[in-house]
């Protein structure tokens, strides 16, 4: 079964769920940090790393050699990642989206492929849990190729509970596509309702079962379980505005080992989620 | 003109809330959301919309049936799998590269641009702004922020306005790049968490490569005192100007209940009074640079 956590706004608390969630399940889970661009489960889980590879996201390189400048490729780019002006040709890595439809269409076949460095992906486990996350290379403005690596390493034989990046957009859908319930994280402020809002049109697109935890729920107002109950999402978890949790989340401890009471309620959410994802 | 864009790596730091805040200190600006993929800041400015444009994104491939003999060249030739055996474009999927529509030896794909959204001008107490609605699960949000940048920018030259303050996206990624490249500073919203430092310091690495001056302030500073000290020893090290911290405060939420800034709601307060200090050091900073 595949949990993703995701939320439309940033810093309500999908990676404090996603984690505690992991490791109160405990074994047969593996949670993979698709927030490439900010990827923090690694900080509150600290996995020993066992493999790390280098992503790279293939780019052309001209042999001048063959080139005849017909211009041929810099047509079919879509991206102007390939442009001829006279006999010059350059190619702009950073802008390339990897299609390879210049090295298709080059009659001289003077374009092959060489690589740019998207970022890393570690892999590793802490107490059984095992743990994947990208890290996209600063600099770097595409994450959807690093993010599908990352998903790549989903083991269908465990639990996959995935911490998606924030926002609708294509690094949240790449994310958690194909998961077999969204639980989607917020708070009780406007804020949190209306990036809510977006999140779930987004989820109801990928037509994927949903859930709500409601985190700071004593912050804020009502709206958001109001809207919930009129949208009829269930809400699966609340957890109110404690110092004791946001300090724990400030040294990076984790809920259920700051308050181990904790690991009943999310052992409790889980079993709630496998009800609603069958 | 100078260009204020106000970032933060992880998001929930009180980016949005802070701005609201400079819209009611700050005079003769334009305000600008370029947190196009979830963005918050009309829920305080209200604003009034005067002008609605469709935001114009990549393009998509469509299959025409008719003309499909099923040869299966797109599909081999389709790098993101977008095309199924039946020949029908997930446009989830879909990257929008053209290869399938221009290697189709019957003509039989069309290529048409897509409505990925739209983006306003609008007048708010605060003056004029700026902002967009990315469409849900849509690309290109890079080339929005890019859009609603330079329309801002227009904005503040036809109104002879001198500031433009950006509200930026969380992330390091194509719409972080897009909404600080030729900035006059980014200030960097934090929190004395593991990973809001973590994140600042990606945040703060990528303003440094594209050599873009960065200020920081840690918000909900209290929360842990020695984190605090040790991101803004951090900064430091890296020639970020640091500057006045802001404290844990309720009054930030309430405002926000009350689609009002934490000045509207209560100048006195401690948040606000720390925000006040924080928006006159990037007054002097943006005057002196």
């Amino acid at each position: 079964m595949i949990i993703s956590v995701a939320s439309g706004k940033g810093g309500t608390g999908k990676t404090t769920i996603a984690t505690n969630l992991a490791v109160s399940v405990g074994k047969d889970v593996q949670i993979l940090d698709c927030d490439v661009e900010e990827p923090n489960a690694h900080l509150f889980l600290n996995p020993s790393i066992i493999e790390t590879e280098k992503v790279m996201a293939p780019i052309p390189e001209v042999d001048e050699t063959k080139c005849t400048y017909c211009g041929k490729c810099a047509d079919i780019c879509r991206f102007r990642a390939i442009i001829v002006l006279g006999e010059t040709i350059l190619t702009f890595a950073e802008m390339c989206h990897s299609c390879g439809g210049c090295m298709k269409v080059c009659p001289e076949g003077a374009i092959s492929e060489t690589g740019r460095e998207l970022g890393i992906v570690e892999r590793g486990n802490r107490n059984g849990v095992g743990f994947v996350h990208g890290r996209l290379r600063v600099g770097e403005a595409m994450s959807p190729p690093l993010i599908r690596k990352v998903r790549s390493f989903t083991n269908p034989e465990l639990l996959t509970i995935i911490d998606a990046p924030p926002g609708t957009s294509c690094p949240v859908i790449t994310s958690m596509k194909n998961s077999d319930f969204v639980l989607l994280v917020t708070e009780p402020t406007p804020f949190g309702l209306n990036d809510l809002m977006l999140a779930v049109e987004a989820v109801r697109i990928l037509k994927m079962p949903h859930g709500l935890v409601i985190n700071r729920s004593d912050i804020g107002d009502g709206q958001v379980k109001e809207y919930a109950a009129k949208k009829n999402i269930p809400v699966l978890m609340e957890i109110p505005f404690s110092r004791k949790i946001a300090e724990a989340y400030s040294r990076g401890q984790l809920i259920v080992d700051a308050m181990p009471e904790w690991r009943d309620k999310f052992l409790g959410l889980y079993h709630r989620i496998k009800e609603l994802a069958n | 003109m100078k260009e204020l864009v106000i970032i933060s790596g992880k998001g929930g730091t009180g980016k949005t809330s802070i701005i609201s805040a400079f819209a009611s200190l700050a005079e003769n600006k334009v305000l600008c959301d370029a947190d196009v993929d979830a963005a918050d800041l009309h829920l305080i400015a209200s604003p009034q919309i005067d002008q609605r444009n469709d935001f114009m994104g990549g393009n998509k491939a469509f299959i025409e049936e008719r003309f499909c003999t099923e040869c299966g060249l797109c599909h081999e030739l389709c790098r993101w799998n977008a095309i199924n055996d039946d020949f029908i474009v997930d446009n989830l999927e879909c990257e929008g590269c053209g290869v399938c529509v221009y290697f189709c030896p019957e003509k039989a794909i069309e290529f048409p641009v897509q409505n990925c959204g739209e983006w306003y001008i609008s007048k708010t107490r605060f003056g004029p702004m700026v902002h967009a609605r990315l469409g849900i699960a849509q690309e290109n949000s890079g080339r929005l922020v890019t859009l609603v940048r330079q329309e801002a920018k227009k904005l503040a030259e036809k109104n002879n306005l001198d500031l433009i303050i950006t509200d930026g996206p969380p992330g390091v990624g194509c719409p972080v790049i897009a909404s600080m490249g030729g900035a006059s500073a980014v200030l960097i919203v934090t929190e004395p968490t593991v990973s809001g430092r973590h994140d600042m310091e990606r945040v703060a690495q990528l303003a440094a490569h594209f050599k873009v001056p960065a200020m920081m302030s840690v918000n909900k500073f209290d929360l842990n005192t020695d984190q605090t000290l040790s991101i803004e020893k951090y900064a430091e090290t890296k020639g970020i100007a640091v500057l006045g911290r802001i404290p844990f405060d309720t009054a930030l939420t309430k405002s926000m209940v009350q689609a009002k800034t934490v000045i509207e709601y209560d100048k006195d307060s401690v948040s606000a009074q720390a925000i006040n200090t924080v928006w006159k050091q990037i007054s002097k900073y943006l005057n002196d640079n």
